[in-house]
C-alpha cells in the first residue's frame, strides 16, 4: 500500500520544490500558535489588538517580529493557517481512496500493542505528553520537521542542520529504548 | 485570493503524499526511528535531494525565483527544541504536519498529540519571555544563514562556495545517500514493513 520510497520520495520532493516555486518553503508548527491564538482571542478579546501599523497582542510571543503572528490570529484566512487545513483534507481523501484504516489500527498503533499490549489509555497519554514536548520544542527551534528539516536541508539553510541533528540524536534512543519490538 | 489557492492545492498534495509514503502512520516513524526499517528515512532523504536539485537547479536557469528562499536563524534554542522535539516525535510517532494528517484519516491517538501539541505551544507562548532574556534565542554563526553563498539571495553564506552549485551537489549526495542507505541498522533479517 505504502508507495515505494523511490516514487514516494520524487513525489515528495515535487511537492516541496512546487511549494518554493510558487509560493514559499512549507511549514506548519506555527499554526499550532496561531490556532492557541484564534482560541485565546475568542476567550478574551482583547489578547489581539490592532494597531495603526497593523497588529499587536498582550502576548510577547503573538507580539514579536512586529505582530505577525498576531495579525495571523486576526486573518485566519491567510495562506499558512488555510495549508494546514488544506493537508488535513488532502489525507482524508488519500485514505478514504485507499479504502480507510481499519478500526483496530485507529484506535491503537500495531507497534504499540507490540509492545505494550491492549493498552489505548496509557497509549493516549504518551500521544498527549508527545504532542505537548513536540510542539514546545518546535516553537522554541522556530520549525518543525517540514519548516527546518526538509525545506530547511533542502535550501543548504545552517538551522535546518542544527536541527535536524538535535532531531535524530533524540528521536533514535528514545524510539529504540520504547519500542524494542518491531510491532 | 489566488495564494488561497494555492494553499488548498499544494496543502493537499501534501498531505496526500505524507499519507501514501507511510509518514502519517506511527508504525513506520517508530520503525525508521528504531532503525529497524529505514524505507521511510529513503523516501525523507530522497524528497530533501530531488527537492533542492529542482529549487537549485531552476534558480541557475532563471526559473525560480531566489526571493521565495526563507532562511530559518540559527541559534541555540534550535538544537535544544530540536532534541525536545525528536524525543516527543520517537515517543508519539507524529510531528506537527504528519499529526494533523493522522487525526484526518482517523488515528484516535493523533487527537491526543494534537491537544497535546496545543497545550505545548501555549506553554511556549507562555514562557518565550523567559528563552528570549536568557540569551538563547541570540543568532549564532550569523543567524539566517546557508551554508555557501547563494547568488541574488538576502541570506548570507557561512562559505563564500556558490550556494547553487553547493546545493545542487549537496542534492546529489542526499540522492546517493537515499539509494545507499540499508533498508535497516538495528535488528536481522529482511526489513519488515508495518501492516496495512
Amino acid at each position: 500500500m505504502t508507495l515505494n520510497w523511490k516514487i514516494g520520495g520524487v513525489l515528495l520532493g515535487l511537492v516541496f520544490f512546487l511549494a518554493v516555486l510558487l509560493v514559499k518553503p512549507i511549514g506548519v508548527s506555527t499554526q499550532f500558535v496561531i490556532l492557541d491564538g484564534i482560541i485565546g482571542d475568542a476567550v478574551n478579546s482583547e489578547l489581539v489588538t490592532k494597531t495603526e501599523e497593523g497588529y499587536t497582542s498582550t502576548n510577547a510571543y503573538l507580539a514579536k517580529s512586529g505582530g505577525k503572528y498576531a495579525k495571523s490570529v486576526a486573518n485566519p484566512l491567510n495562506y499558512s493557517f488555510v495549508f494546514v487545513g488544506a493537508m488535513m483534507l488532502g489525507a482524508f481523501l488519500s485514505v478514504m481512496a485507499r479504502g480507510g484504516i481499519g478500526s483496530d489500527e485507529r484506535r491503537l498503533p500495531a507497534i504499540w500493542y507490540a509492545n505494550y499490549g491492549d493498552t489505548p489509555a496509557k497509549r493516549y497519554l504518551v500521544a498527549f505528553v508527545g504532542g505537548f514536548v513536540v510542539l514546545y520544542g518546535a516553537r522554541l527551534a522556530g520549525g518543525c520537521t517540514s519548516g527546518h528539516m526538509m525545506s530547511g536541508m533542502m535550501q543548504t539553510a545552517l538551522s535546518g542542520y542544527i536541527f535536524a541533528a538535535g532531531a535524530f540524536l533524540a528521536a533514535i534512543p528514545v524510539a529504540m529504548m520504547m519500542y524494542r519490538k518491531e510491532g | 485570493m489566488s495564494t488561497i489557492i494555492l494553499a488548498i492545492v499544494i496543502g493537499a498534495l501534501f498531505g496526500a503524499t505524507l499519507d501514501r509514503i507511510g509518514a502519517t502512520n506511527p508504525n513506520w516513524i517508530g520503525k525508521m526511528l528504531n532503525l529497524t526499517n529505514l524505507h521511510l528515512m529513503k523516501t525523507i532523504l530522497l524528497a530533501i535531494g530531488v527537492g533542492s536539485f529542482l529549487m537549485f537547479g531552476g534558480q541557475m536557469l532563471g526559473l525560480v525565483d531566489v526571493g521565495h528562499m526563507s532562511v530559518k536563524a540559527a541559534y541555540v534554542g534550535v538544537f535544544i527544541g530540536g532534541v525536545l522535539l525528536g524525543g516527543g516525535w520517537a515517543a508519539a510517532g507524529y510531528c506537527p504536519g504528519t499529526g494533523v494528517c493522522a487525526a484526518a484519516s482517523g488515528r484516535k491517538d493523533a487527537l491526543f498529540f494534537i491537544a497535546g501539541g496545543l497545550l505545548g505551544a501555549a506553554a511556549y507562548m507562555v514562557t518565550y519571555p523567559m528563552w528570549k532574556a536568557s540569551g538563547l534565542l541570540e543568532d549564532v554563526a550569523g543567524g539566517k544563514v546557508t551554508l555557501g553563498t547563494v547568488p541574488g539571495s538576502k541570506f548570507e553564506g557561512i562559505t563564500g562556495v556558490q550556494g547553487d552549485v553547493l546545493g545542487l551537489v549537496l542534492g546529489l549526495a542526499f540522492i546517493v545517500i537515499a539509494f545507499i542507505l540499508p533498508e535497516r541498522l538495528a535488528g536481522r533479517g529482511e526489513a519488515i514493513a508495518p501492516a496495512e
